[in-house]
């Protein structure tokens, strides 16, 4: 793999929900570990998020939320997902999202759930494992 | 190079998927763009700059309405710094151009400079070829006009627009520091700000002060790209602007120009990579020998020299660039 | 007492140097850069003026209280911030609260509400009734005060954006229980400029969303005297990552930029100051929560006494509600959350709080159950009634670290109001992204200090253990949403819809030109034009402010 290669993150927040603390600070730290990061900001439709995934060429997706609609968007997202072709990168989300909720979407294609208290570099460390593999 | 087959056929993810790989210059990057060259030609290429906080990403949303407004296909690329010091880099053009973004005839692409010299001039100019090749009617490149780099990106558009706002003191400084011959079109956005007037009237003064005999007199507009107001006095000005140089002849002129800077930029750039490759897999050595020069042991034209024939030497065992 | 002082002060640098210098201890400091002294002595407080800058209860500048009697007169009003799923859900919520001793209410509405959509826009799907009480027309908001008596009752209702349409409902809703609105008691929080820096639930530009808070400004000195027509929000900033010190600065400004623009509106400032009020967050430093209350208690009647030249004393008076940090409790170890609770409740009477809402443990998970905002209540019944804390009048005051910490904040909190005057004030400043720019930076440090463990986060990053997936947490019925659209299809068959549209109309009108919004809005409002009805159409109007939630 060439030197220059950089990973790239879209960091998004799909929904209503403008609770953004945590994103940027997920986005400012990821920056620092060297990555480039594409911030779409606040109140974002799936199709949107999709389109900037699409267009970037990210690697990973991280979808912020915090107000409990995660039932509705995450699938959603997921399912535009698919439908472009875009199956393959690697979508974690983060926020307030009940453990009892995790196993049906990891089986949706959503990689990880990071809750509140994890650690940026737990983070980071996870992207980068799970990106060399892939 | 399947990519491009699939670019040429419309596809946006082959779209996104061939800049990535010419722009972290995968093996094989340079055979793409190869390929590519013979379909470009025909988009045509406004270069935006002005300081941080201008609304440069607002301004370019609004400028792609319009644009889309009258049918047009748009591809945006968005330019920000890559940190120094860690090498990653925070991009967030995107945010101000919801108006844009989900539609399908509007690309947008954010690139981080990533501080490899004459690199980012490369990725551009290539990105913009790949938009070009896929079928873009426009392409806006956007970005602060702080480096050479940036400043060289926006000075081979076919159209260089600078933007202004009142109220940022530097604003004047920055034009004064030698951005102020590249403007095609000058913008004092958020003029209903206190001072857009007065702005106006400065780069007006600056505009005569300077030496250059011109053809074409830069017309200053001022927008509120926030509330849409002079967005199409600007698109009416980009086209104007755009017949002259055709009818002038400006525009061949122009491209053969950016042509041959590419190719400059080319060289430099691949042996840049020679020479970088070079040192680092010397590092000890090199140190070793910068340790004399400084003790005055030897001098530098000597390392550099030799540091020359190095290079002409890789490169002539390695003659695909 | 000259004399005793520069003893003390001597003393002080002997004790320092020959009994503390010879133990090694720890060093620290506030998050906003001040070094906390190992000690404080009366030599910290020596050049403050009792009588000009701390005084007496009740009186300008009002730090140490600003009621004379403060808590032996009337204790704080409990207010839990509350609502959730559907109007019967919130109105069972609310009638619980008030069993369990609660004095007064505080409505969450939903993402869709907060936004002025109603519950069957496409960009509602998922949010509805989830953070929140779904509320779409005046049909909702009957129910929600179902026998609840709204003269007996103060209700503060967390809405920014759309706050004129929601305050028009319940003046709609008090004129059927036939209560006249004079004697309504409550506030809407209606502070849009925060929403553009950390929240999020704006939905106008920034000149309209001016306009529609002072033409609030001037219906309710008319017509609902009591309201609060504005409570200027610090707590989201905080949330948001903001130190107490930007906390209080921060929304000052925001409250300047209101002030102002009611003045330039053509009110007079006695008019509407005094019914200003705030929401806070108590966080977790004790100390430093205390004086941070009476520091802006203080600043606040000198910024309206000075800058605005308010003479009457209800203008400088700083009443504020506040609630415990949202952003302090944890996922991890949830019961540790009812320590904070209680500490941070503790540090908003200590501060003089006139209203207080304490979380509940269970909230950095879901959406509180009964039993633990019950939990909650009762930690605020037992601080008012069982641990002495309320039998004097500010019982911090004089405290050598309190007085000293007030000062300092103070002087911060200048610093951060003279940078924004000179940037043009909260709305440029904010335009500028300099405000979200500092709160970002606050944030971002606080973070690299929780995971380089320079702050401890007990249960976070420090004493874990090894946990069950919690038990009995609250899910919001996820039918609600098609139960709201239901609804709103009946409503629109079952109301006079040539009443809605004549109203909407007039609605228009006034919009386009300058006369107050307020009374075309109720009459909208009374006819059951819903509230997306009424949003879109002022959307068309006003246009919607482009968020620029840059990094």
């Amino acid at each position: 793999m060439n030197q220059d290669r950089r990973i790239r993150v879209l960091v998004a927040k799909p929904g209503l929900d403008g609770h953004d603390r945590g994103a940027k600070v997920i986005a400012r730290a990821l920056r620092d570990s060297g990555m480039e990061v594409i911030y779409t900001g606040i109140r974002q439709t799936p199709e949107q998020i999709v389109d900037a995934a699409l267009q970037e060429d990210v690697d990973a997706l991280l979808l912020s939320i915090l107000s409990g609609a995660h039932g509705f968007l995450f699938p959603r997202i997921m399912e535009i997902l698919k439908e472009k072709g875009l199956g393959d990168i690697l979508v974690l989300g983060g926020g307030i999202i009940p453990e009892d909720d995790v196993p049906e979407l990891k089986k949706l294609g959503i990689s990880e759930i990071f809750g509140p208290g994890m650690s940026s570099q737990t983070l980071i460390n996870y992207i980068r494992e799970n990106l060399s593999q892939g | 190079m399947e990519l491009v087959d699939e670019v040429r056929k419309g596809s946006v993810r082959a779209l996104a998927k061939l800049i990535t790989f010419v722009e972290n210059e995968m093996p094989g990057g340079v055979e793409a763009m190869e390929k590519i060259y013979p379909f470009t030609g025909n988009a045509y290429i406004i270069g935006i700059t002005g300081p941080p906080g201008a609304g440069k990403s607002t301004l370019t949303d609004r400028i792609t309405k319009e644009l889309r407004s009258q049918n047009y296909t748009v591809g945006i690329i968005a330019i920000d710094p890559t940190s120094p010091f860690t090498g990653g880099a925070l991009l967030g053009d995107r945010v101000r151009m919801q108006g844009v973004s989900s539609d399908d005839n509007v690309f947008i692409r954010s690139m981080a400079t990533r501080g490899s010299l004459g690199g980012l001039s490369r990725a551009t100019s290539d990105t913009v070829k790949i938009l070009d090749a896929y079928g873009k009617d426009y392409i806006i490149v956007e970005t602060v006009g702080v480096g050479q780099d940036e400043v060289d990106i926006v000075r081979t558009a076919d159209v260089s627009i600078l933007v202004v706002m009142p109220g940022g003191g530097d604003d004047i400084q920055a034009i004064k520091a030698g951005i102020m011959e590249i403007g095609d079109i000058f913008v004092v956005n958020k003029a209903d700000r206190d001072g857009a007037d007065r702005l106006v009237t400065e780069i007006k003064m600056m505009l005569g002060l300077s030496s250059t005999e011109r053809e074409w007199t830069p017309p200053i507009i001022k927008t509120v790209a926030t509330e849409d107001q002079g967005i199409g006095t600007l698109v009416e000005k980009i086209k104007e602007h755009r017949e002259f140089l055709v009818k002038s002849g400006t525009l061949a002129y122009r491209r053969k120009e950016r042509i041959r800077t590419e190719i400059i930029k080319i060289v430099e750039h691949e042996i840049y990579r020679y020479m970088d490759g070079l040192i680092a897999e010397n590092k000890d050595l090199f140190e070793q020998r910068l340790e004399s020069i400084i003790n005055k042991k030897e001098d530098p034209y000597l390392l550099a020299k030799q540091v020359i024939e190095i290079i002409a030497k890789r490169i002539s065992r390695n003659t695909s660039v | 007492m000259e004399e005793d002082i520069e003893k003390i002060r001597e003393e002080t640098k002997r004790w320092n140097r020959d009994c503390l210098g010879k133990h090694t201890f720890r060093k620290s400091e506030t998050d906003w850069g001040l070094e906390i002294k190992p000690l404080y002595t009366v030599d910290d407080i020596r050049d403050i003026n009792y009588l000009e800058e701390i005084g007496f209860p009740g009186e300008y500048p009002f730090t140490r209280a600003p009621h004379p009697s403060m808590y032996l007169g009337k204790l704080w009003t409990m207010r839990q911030y509350s609502g959730y799923g559907s109007a019967e859900e919130t109105n069972k919520r609310y009638k619980y609260l008030l069993e369990q001793g609660q004095t007064g209410l505080s409505v969450a509405f939903d993402l869709p509400t907060q936004i002025g959509y109603d519950s069957d826009h496409p960009l509602s799907q998922g949010e509805v009734g989830k953070v929140g009480v779904a509320v779409d027309s005046l049909a909702d908001m009957e129910t929600i005060f179902n026998g609840l008596p709204l003269d007996k009752l103060s209700t503060s209702m967390t809405i920014n954006a759309p706050a004129a349409i929601l305050l028009a409902m319940y003046l709609a809703v008090a004129e059927k229980q036939r209560i006249a609105t004079e004697k309504l008691n409550g506030t809407i929080q209606n502070d849009i400029l925060k929403e553009y820096t950390v929240r999020g639930t704006y939905i106008f530009p920034v000149g309209p969303s001016l306009r529609l808070i002072t033409d609030i400004f001037e219906y309710c000195s008319k017509h609902v005297p009591k309201w609060n027509t504005i409570n200027v929000a610090g707590y989201h900033m905080r949330e948001a990552g903001a130190t107490a010190v930007q906390e209080i600065a921060f929304t000052f400004a925001d409250a300047i930029e209101y002030v102002n623009a009611g003045i330039k509106a053509g009110l007079r400032v006695d008019d509407f100051a005094p019914r200003i009020s705030w929401i806070f967050n108590t966080h977790n430093n004790f100390f430093e929560e205390v004086a941070k209350y009476r520091a802006a208690r203080r600043l606040w009647a000198k910024i309206m006494k000075e800058r605005f030249g308010a003479s009457d004393p209800r203008s400088w008076m700083f009443r504020f509600h506040t609630q415990t940090a949202g952003s302090a409790l944890t996922a991890q170890q949830p019961l540790n959350n009812v320590v904070r609770v209680a500490f941070q409740t503790l540090a908003a009477i200590l501060g003089g709080a006139q209203s207080l809402a304490s979380c509940s443990f269970d909230e950095a998970l879901a959406l509180p159950t009964e039993d633990s905002v019950r939990l909650s209540l009762r930690t605020q019944q037992i601080i008012a009634h069982e641990i002495g804390v309320t039998d004097t009048v500010d019982p911090m005051g004089g405290s050598f670290y309190i007085e000293s910490l007030t000062r300092k904040m103070e002087e911060k909190i200048i610093d951060y109001i003279n940078r924004i005057d000179e940037l043009g004030g909260a709305a440029a400043a904010i335009e500028k992204g300099y405000i979200q720019q500092e709160i970002q930076e606050s944030a971002y440090r606080y973070q690299k200090e929780v995971e380089s463990g320079k702050k401890v986060v007990v249960g976070v990053n420090s004493y874990q253990v090894e946990e069950p997936l919690p038990k009995g947490l609250l899910k919001v019925d996820p039918k609600v949403g098609a139960i709201q659209i239901k609804k709103l299809k009946e409503l629109k068959v079952a109301r006079d819809n040539q009443k809605v549209e004549s109203t909407l109309l007039a609605l228009r009108k006034t919009a386009e030109g300058n006369t107050n919004l307020m009374p075309p809005i109720l009459e909208a409002v009374k006819a059951y034009a819903t509230l997306g009805e009424i949003c879109g159409l002022l959307r068309e109007v006003f246009g919607e402010y482009e968020g620029t939630s840059a990094i």
